[in-house]
């Protein structure tokens, strides 16, 4: 008899418990909702598409928009160096980038409160509404990195110094790399926002601060070399550092630098994901 | 052997109902720093022993408490109970939204979970896109969605405004819709919270028969409701929960009477712990102190024959100056809880001041609805009951059952063949039968 009841038990497909072990995320199951996700992007576009009347233009006029603010302010009135590259690409290559990241980070960081009534009405794995926002944040990325090709064909052709290499290739790699490291962080403050209401202001400033903090607005080079171990603890720097070199061939790469700044996404992705599933399970009793 | 879906060992849920954390981090790091010293937190309220730990400061309740039970595959159980008795809660912790505390819960089957319809809808989207993006929610594959598409617009009836945003649908049109995407799910386990509390009669009245389908073909419902005809019309099975625990769990008409038999206990009064209860609505500044229903012998009852007088007996206390007085007393339909008659009476025009207390009996006088159950409404306010200033009594008391006299037979209420609310006197004139 005892056999049959074990037996049986194993044929349970859900097990609804307290608490189970620190990595209790299960990837089949986001994958088995990976039409939801699907269905998230999809909404979180259309909406945008049908309430703005410039539409997707938006996409474009704001790294735009920023890189002319950029170039008049750091290039023309401060004089800090770009390296040698035209100025327009060097802050375009940042810009675009760093608003896939910010983007990520922001967006996913108020997952809990912003979702706090459909969390509480309907089970599905929580995690598909962060990673629907790293992949409708993907599509403008897309777009706005359309922008900067046709930049970087014009002053290619117009004959300045440019000088795209192999190290393209890498491009997934380094997108991948932003996703991770947007929504690790994401989820980590969305996961402390729905105890710490505070932190939700912290984040656009704390964004804005960390810009600064990684050559978006100036290269590398220019950072002494007694501070140079800072940046290196800093995972956006290399990822902005090996873009432009790979697209427009200034600066250098370091792969020491670069393993690192990858080891550190992926540690903060795995710290975020399991915070996330833990607090998942019990954050509609304090919401 | 039985094949058992659902099966809770000791499932429990408790609450804290005090301060979870400060709120802000900056607080919380102050309180642990303070801790950290062996200080007193600065952060605590004062006035409350601290049992030892730091911690103490924290009322707990239990929502759920040592919950065992299981079910079969294919039954339909109905979940009962007063507001709080934790009914929702035990939803929430089956359909994984909140975990459990202590003890657990297994599942066999795809799960999904129907508290509330419409989850998700976004108001911008069209018809077709909400049907898609609801689906994916609950659980859907868009395959399985796209297949079912044709049935759940036509349920709905919106097939001329599929390809409109919902933002310009009627509300009747727009839960429609809602409810005809979770009807067409096809989960093992279909878990339902009071979802027909909404839409018009007729509307409610679909949805009842779609939910009976469902349940022929082999799944598991369960199913919370205040709706007591339904449960009945539903569910062979009901549990009964009373604050957190089990109070039956066997059949219907056995649970719903030991439901019926545990309303009729409850003294009513503005000192009681039913007026800390959430579900008291209105601002406090009139309550009810007692309601009795009685018949003209002044005998304490809920069931009456047709054509009986029945009495309703109302105290009452005012806690603030009131401009004037009303009450108001309806007898819904125990089915689609619409109204099937009322009574409404001035009291008083005239200023009434705090901390007055009153009596008043309303009579109903040869009572001619229809055998069946009908769940009261009973409400005080000022004369023109609009403001704030109200009390209301609805599911806190038990429904008032009519019976009938054995003379005619009188179906109860069936969602196919429906015989009216009334019994009006009637009798033959012509009678005239040609060969």
């Amino acid at each position: 008899m005892n056999l049959t009841s074990e037996q049986r038990s194993e044929q349970w497909a859900t097990v609804i418990q307290p608490h189970t072990g620190w990595f209790n995320f299960n990837f089949s199951e986001l994958w088995r909702y990976r039409d939801l996700v699907a269905m998230l992007v999809r909404r979180d576009f259309v909406v945008f598409y049908k309430q703005t009347i410039l539409g997707p233009t938006w996409f474009l006029l704001q790294p735009l928009l920023t890189t002319i603010m950029f170039t008049v302010v750091f290039g023309n009135i401060a004089h800090i160096s770009t390296n040698g590259l035209p100025q327009i690409l060097f802050y375009m290559s940042g810009i675009v980038l760093w608003n896939y990241f910010a983007m990520c980070l922001t967006n996913t960081s108020s997952t809990f409160i912003t979702n706090a009534a459909i969390f509480g009405k309907v089970y599905f794995p929580r995690l598909a509404v962060p990673v629907s926002v790293v992949i409708t944040n993907l599509i403008t990325f897309a777009i706005q990195f359309c922008l900067f090709l046709a930049f970087m064909l014009y002053f290619y052709l117009r004959g300045a110094g440019i000088r795209p290499n192999m190290l393209i290739l890498i491009l997934p790699l380094l997108l991948f790399q932003l996703a991770a490291l947007g929504l690790g962080i994401g989820i980590l403050i969305s996961s402390l926002t729905t105890k710490y209401r505070d932190l939700t202001y912290l984040v656009t400033f704390g964004v804005q601060l960390w810009m600064y903090a990684t050559p978006v607005v100036y290269p590398m080079s220019l950072i002494p070399r007694k501070w140079q171990w800072v940046y290196a603890l800093n995972p956006m720097a290399s990822v902005i550092e090996t873009f432009r070199y790979a697209f427009l061939g200034a600066g250098a790469v370091q792969f020491s630098r670069l393993a690192l700044s990858f080891g550190m996404t992926i540690v903060i992705l795995l710290i975020g994901v399991i915070l996330f599933s833990r607090i998942e399970r019990t954050f509609m009793d304090t919401v | 052997m039985s094949d058992i879906v659902i099966s809770t060992e000791n499932l429990s849920k408790q609450y804290r109902l005090g301060v979870i954390s400060h709120g802000t981090l900056t607080r919380d790091l102050q309180s642990w720093w303070a801790r950290a010293r062996g200080k007193d937190d600065p952060n605590s309220r004062i006035n409350i022993p601290t049992q030892g730990q730091a911690r103490g400061n924290n009322e707990r309740f239990w929502a759920l408490r040592d919950l065992s039970f299981e079910v079969e595959r294919g039954s339909k159980i109905g979940i009962i109970g007063r507001n709080g008795a934790g009914k929702s809660t035990l939803l929430k912790v089956l359909s994984r939204i909140t975990a459990p505390s202590s003890g657990k819960a297994k599942i066999k089957g795809r799960v999904a979970s129907l508290l509330e319809v419409g989850t998700g809808f976004h108001p911008e989207l069209t018809g077709r896109e909400n049907i898609y993006l609801n689906g994916a929610i609950l659980g859907m594959s868009k395959i399985e969605t796209k297949k079912k598409l044709d049935e759940i617009v036509s349920f709905a009836g919106v097939e001329k405004f599929l390809d409109t945003p919902v933002k310009r649908y009627s509300s009747g049109m727009y839960v429609r819709l809602a409810f005809a995407v979770a009807a067409h799910l096809e989960p093992e386990i279909l878990i339902i919270d009071e979802v027909l509390a909404v839409g018009d009669a007729e509307f409610q009245k679909k949805c009842l028969g779609k939910m009976d389908d469902v349940s022929k073909t082999g799944r598991t419902v369960l199913f919370v409701s205040h709706n007591m005809q339904a449960i009945r019309s539903l569910c062979p099975k009901s549990m009964l929960l009373n604050k957190g625990e089990i109070v039956t769990f066997t059949a219907t008409e056995e649970t719903l009477s030991a439901y019926n038999q545990s309303l009729r206990n409850i003294e009513i009064g503005a000192e009681t712990s039913i007026n800390n209860e959430q579900n008291r609505r209105g601002s406090g500044a009139v309550r009810f102190t007692s309601v009795e229903v009685k018949d003209v012998e002044s005998n304490r009852r809920f069931d009456f024959g047709m054509g009986e007088t029945i009495r309703f007996e109302m105290s009452y206390e005012t806690f603030k100056e009131m401009p004037g007085l009303a009450v108001y007393i309806g007898l819904r339909s125990g089915m689609t809880r619409e109204l099937v008659t009322s009574a409404q009476h001035v009291l008083s025009t005239k200023k009434i001041s705090a901390g007055t207390k009153g009596t008043v009996v309303v009579e109903f006088p040869d009572t001619y609805v229809r055998p069946g159950e009908y769940p009261l409404y009973i409400y005080i306010s000022d004369t023109d009951l609009k403001s704030y200033d109200f009390d209301v009594l609805d599911d806190l008391i038990s429904p008032l059952i009519i019976t009938s006299d054995g003379e005619l037979n009188h179906s109860n209420f069936n969602p196919k063949r429906p015989v009216g609310y009334f019994s009006l006197p009637s009798r033959i004139v012509l009678n005239e039968i040609l060969s």
